[in-house]
């Protein structure tokens, strides 16, 4: 199986030439790209999915629109965010890190610090009240690292709804501390053994429940993909983040940051931090997608980069796939952005030039978990690591950059900080070989097992 | 044998469409039409030209043909596990017009193609259909391309003169019903039940709700999928529906006892609509 390349066999998008007509009336106009309700971002999204769940997605779609403009639904998911989530989260200064980007101001956006330990409960909580607005007694979700299983199983603990976690065989060994977790809280988790083990064969399982018990059950999808509406629901109760940011960032410097990086496996946390600035066009979006061995090896997970457009999980939007059509396995040492597809508004917004997505190694993003760590006393979840590898890239760039009488501190990047790497610490012990050699931690973190 | 309810339309053969012809010809001798499904490729693509000659001999009236595909949502285990072995054997997206040519020109029977939609949408919507009309084939089942995503597809398959079955469910709104049965040409595939593909015991009253729905909105041929498995539950379902689908079943049978067992379920199933007895 291949995929295709560009001329030098790697680093060229795909997408350049499919859309440029969008591009060049993005250019050319001042039309807001923010809140887009979908079902389409330019040619990306729709519905590709069987008749059997359309029902059920146009209940949610229709259940959705009514609470968004339903002051009593606004003000209970503010309500949860400030006073169970922990929002908002802060804006962090990173002065020790900065050093490592070119000496340009660095900002972090703590989702680390919100309950549950990553941005994903605010998409949870968002959904699980939809869920019961629409009746449903059982949720079910996907997870990849277990971040989004952990945070659904804790939404549905608060909300009294059933709670079935779908995930990878691969990932459940991977983040055995995370299933725990899950079955702590009273949720369900079902290992999938069918293909590659991991996030997208759970999704299929998911998609599969739903089918069969659509009627009692909503699913509770974790990232920004999918079959309208979820890719911009989604978005949606995520958008807290940029505009926290936004604000955040006047408040603290009196300006726009000239950067905003995330990373993109779905690609959530990043389209809602986005959100925030999508209309500033002065401010560069980049999005940071797992390069795995390197993109040139095919063993990655950078969608946007290497991908085509294709149709999965409901979406038309980029998809790793191999001359049939036949989605291509994915790798990752981080399981949250082991994925071979991505949200349909991140595929658009890279086709028009508005965000920018490039790939990571695995050994960069740990070169960065490292320095993060012991620059800033923070450890990251190593999905955000590829975030922050690319903020130093960023960085550094934006020094070599500077006009006469510039200096590196009046440029600006945020980053955001989305998960705190408690469940990766076995994968980093062992890849760092900081076990003790006849310890029971590194038998068990040989396997990649979670401690 | 099995009579067709009154409510059906009336039903001129529809003019080039192979299926819609398949099933005129099974309700011409007074009984419901069956239809066998196989993935392609499984175990290997000569098996699968030969099974379904050997259905088209035994009594089926139209073949479906899978594509094995990476992310199959609607089928479950043991159709996903004969996909899943039929790639891990070398199968590749092209090799589907060997196996529809293999079928058609070794029997009269209609060979629709039953596929994801990636696959098509990858090789490119209009070249999938010339190839796919130059082998013979009748049309596209598509079980997660609906009628509004469908507009490259309905201009590919009036330019080739290729069926297009379309998705029906117990889920399905008054609105959609009309759109889908409207969008279709050949047949319209009514879900029996809500979950995806394996042989059960019993489809209960949605499937004949399904069907009256699709007949009400002006379907003139009906097919029943999803969950059907013996001659019994061909009966039942054929008294009200113009064609009956088994997947799983012959799925089972090729998995166990080769193109022999498959011929042998067949002629067993084809008790069902009254053609072994006709």
């Amino acid at each position: 199986m291949h995929q295709d390349t560009g001329p030098e066999g790697t680093g060229v998008r795909a997408g350049d030439a499919i859309d440029a007509g969008a591009a060049e009336a993005f250019l050319s106009h001042d039309e807001s790209l923010r809140h887009a309700p979908g079902p389409y971002f330019g040619s990306y999204g729709g519905r590709w999915m069987p008749e059997s769940l359309i029902a059920a997605l146009d209940e949610l779609q229709d259940t959705f629109e009514k609470a968004k403009a339903d002051p009593e639904f606004t003000a209970q998911v503010a309500e949860l965010n400030r006073n169970y989530a922990g929002r908002p989260s802060l804006l962090t200064e990173a002065q020790r890190f900065a050093e490592h980007c070119g000496g340009v101001r660095v900002f972090l956006k703590r989702e680390d610090l919100n309950h549950t330990g990553s941005h994903k409960i605010n998409n949870v909580l968002g959904q699980a009240l939809i869920a019961k607005r629409m009746g449903k007694t059982r949720v079910i979700a996907e997870t990849g690292a277990g971040q989004h299983g952990v945070a659904s199983a804790t939404a549905a603990a608060l909300l009294g709804l059933e709670c079935v976690v779908y995930m990878g065989a691969e990932d459940t060994r991977r983040q055995a501390l995370n299933v725990a977790r899950m079955q702590l809280l009273g949720a369900t988790v079902i290992p999938v053994t069918n293909g590659s083990q991991t996030l997208k064969d759970a999704i299929n399982e998911a998609l599969r429940d739903w089918v069969a018990n659509v009627g009692t059950t909503h699913y509770l999808l974790g990232t920004a993909a999918g079959a309208h509406p979820f890719p911009s629901m989604v978005r949606y109760f995520h958008e807290v983040i940029g505009d926290e940011a936004r604000e955040q960032i006047l408040e603290q410097t009196g300006k726009l940051p000239d950067a905003v990086c995330a990373c993109v496996g779905g690609g959530s946390n990043a389209i809602g931090m986005f959100h925030g600035f999508l209309d500033d066009r002065e401010v560069a979006l980049y999005g940071f997608e797992a390069g795995g061995d390197g993109v040139e090896t095919g063993r990655h997970a950078a969608t946007i980069t290497l991908g085509r457009p294709g149709v999965l999980h409901g979406a038309r939007s980029y998809l790793m796939q191999d001359e049939d059509g036949q989605t291509m396995e994915s790798h990752s040492i981080s399981a949250g952005l082991d994925y071979p597809g991505v949200g349909p508004e991140h595929a658009y917004l890279a086709d028009i030039g508005r965000a920018h997505y490039e790939p990571i190694t695995d050994a960069e993003a740990m070169e960065a978990f490292k320095i993060l760590s012991q620059a800033e006393g923070i450890i990251p979840a190593i999905e955000t690591a590829h975030a922050l590898a690319g903020a130093m890239k960023v960085g550094q760039r934006l020094a070599a950059d500077l006009g006469p009488g510039e200096k590196a501190s009046d440029r600006i990047v945020v980053v955001n900080l989305s998960g705190r790497g408690d469940k990766d610490v076995a994968t980093a012990a062992e890849y760092f070989d900081l076990l003790p050699d006849d310890s029971a931690e590194q038998e068990i973190a040989q396997e990649g097992e979670q401690l | 044998m099995t009579t067709h309810p009154a409510t059906a339309p009336s039903t001129g053969p529809a003019t080039g469409s192979k299926a819609a012809a398949a099933i005129e010809k099974a309700r011409r001798e007074g009984r419901a039409a069956l239809i066998g499904y196989l993935p392609a490729g499984f175990p290997d693509v000569q098996t699968t030209i030969d099974a379904g000659i050997a259905m088209a001999k035994n009594g089926v009236d139209l073949i479906e043909i899978g594509i094995p595909y990476s992310d199959p949502v609607m089928d479950g285990h043991v159709i996903q596990e004969a996909t899943v072995e039929a790639l891990a054997n070398g199968f590749t997206v092209p090799r589907i017009f060997d196996v529809v040519a293999g079928i058609t020109s070794a029997t009269d029977a209609a060979v629709l193609v039953m596929t994801y939609w990636n696959p098509v949408m990858r090789m490119g919507v209009r070249d999938f259909a010339e190839r796919l009309a130059a082998a013979g084939g009748a049309g596209l089942i598509t079980p997660d391309l609906i009628p509004d995503e469908a507009s490259e597809w309905l201009e590919a398959s009036d330019e080739f003169g290729l069926d297009r079955v379309f998705l029906v469910a117990p889920s399905t709104s008054p609105q959609r019903m009309q759109a889908t049965v409207d969008a279709s040409r050949g047949f319209v595939y009514a879900v029996s039940v809500m979950g995806v593909t394996g042989a059960r015991t019993s489809v209960g009253a949605a499937a004949r709700a399904v069907v009256d729905a699709a007949h009400a909105a002006g379907a003139e041929r009906v097919c029943v999928g999803l969950g059907v498995s013996s001659s019994a539950q061909v009966r039942e379902i054929g008294a009200y529906s113009d064609g009956v689908i088994v997947g799983t079943a012959l799925v089972a049978a090729l998995r166990d006892g080769g193109v022999d067992a498959v011929a042998e379920l067949t002629r067993e199933l084809s008790t069902g609509t009254g053609k072994a007895t006709a």
